[in-house]
């Protein structure tokens, strides 16, 4: 039995899909980043499945750690927005929250 | 490379895991239930991570999602959302048009994934790469290693700008009356948002 690189990219394609699904559908500001999560945990599944399966060489490791830290600083980021949001219009459903001005 | 029975278990069992978590993220009624199903999917793709022997990014997965990321989207939600009004907490709009995107996507993905023929795979032996990781770090990429430190910073000191709360938006317009910070208490979650992205920079 063989697990290789098509298991790893089935895996993450299902991970990217349910991202996509939870971005397009939800209405709720932090559900949203939710999905981009996946999206970005899905896109980092196949840099080490790459990185391991066929070159071999640890530079899609490093790449993966890189896109770990840069998802951290953009979630910190988007929730400090959402928080304002929240702040300024008392609610995080983005059909509501249309303008940028008050 | 061939996969022993056992092995093939742990894969099939982790991937299930993450795939489960991200299905019920995607379909969960209720936000917390959301985030408590992105907590599975995280735990999966770090074992996932783990069984490609990548061990440093598994452990690195662990402390920055779920330690950090995990426990900051708990804490918008808490903020954020009307936790008892279960119904209003998560709607979802355009449920056909999300299923055909979803079911798109994997399909492109997945014929891409088998028939697109992907190179041979060197030998497998498991070998600690955390090692190699960091001399990779230090030697090569030792410049957006840096680079990342200064945008960890940036984001660290934007976060707490944002967060903390303008005087404009507390008075609601009225620009001279710069009314003082509403509410106290928040500037310690603010605190506590710093945490995380000391955790990341090793």
């Amino acid at each position: 039995m063989t697990i290789g690189v098509p298991h790893y990219l089935i895996v993450s394609g299902i991970l990217l899909a349910c991202g996509l699904f939870t971005v397009v559908t939800r209405r709720n500001a932090v559900a949203i980043l939710m999905g981009i999560e996946l999206i970005l945990n899905a896109a980092i599944l196949n840099l080490v499945a790459f990185s391991r399966l066929v070159t071999g060489a640890v530079g899609g490791q490093v790449f993966a750690l890189f896109g770990i830290v840069l998802a951290a600083a953009e979630a910190v980021v988007a929730l400090a927005i959402v928080l304002q949001l929240y702040r300024a219009f008392r609610s995080v459903d983005t059909t509501e929250t249309t303008e940028l001005k008050e | 490379m061939t996969t022993s029975l056992a092995g093939a278990v742990v894969f099939y069992a982790l991937a299930a895991l993450a795939v489960a978590g991200a299905a019920w993220v995607a379909f969960a009624r209720n936000i917390v239930h959301s985030a408590f199903a992105l907590l599975a999917t995280f735990f999966g793709v770090a074992g996932l991570y783990a069984f490609l022997s990548a061990d440093l990014v598994a452990v690195i997965q662990l402390l920055v999602y779920v330690g950090g990321i995990l426990i900051l989207i708990l804490f918008a939600v808490m903020l954020t959302s009307r936790i008892s009004e279960v119904k209003v907490s998560n709607r979802s709009a355009g449920f056909g048009l999300g299923l055909l995107v979803l079911l798109g996507t994997i399909g492109v993905m997945a014929a891409v994934a088998l028939r697109v023929p992907w190179g041979k795979a060197p030998p497998a032996t498991p070998e600690p790469m955390a090692p190699g990781v960091g001399d990779a770090l230090l030697g090569p990429y030792v410049l957006p290693f840096e680079v990342v430190s200064v945008l960890l910073l940036a984001a660290l000191i934007g976060a707490v700008t944002l967060a903390r709360g303008r005087k404009r938006i507390a008075a609601s317009g009225t620009p001279g009356a710069a009314a003082p910070d509403p509410v106290p208490e928040r500037k310690t979650k603010d605190e506590e948002r710093k945490t995380p992205d000391g955790e990341v920079q090793p």
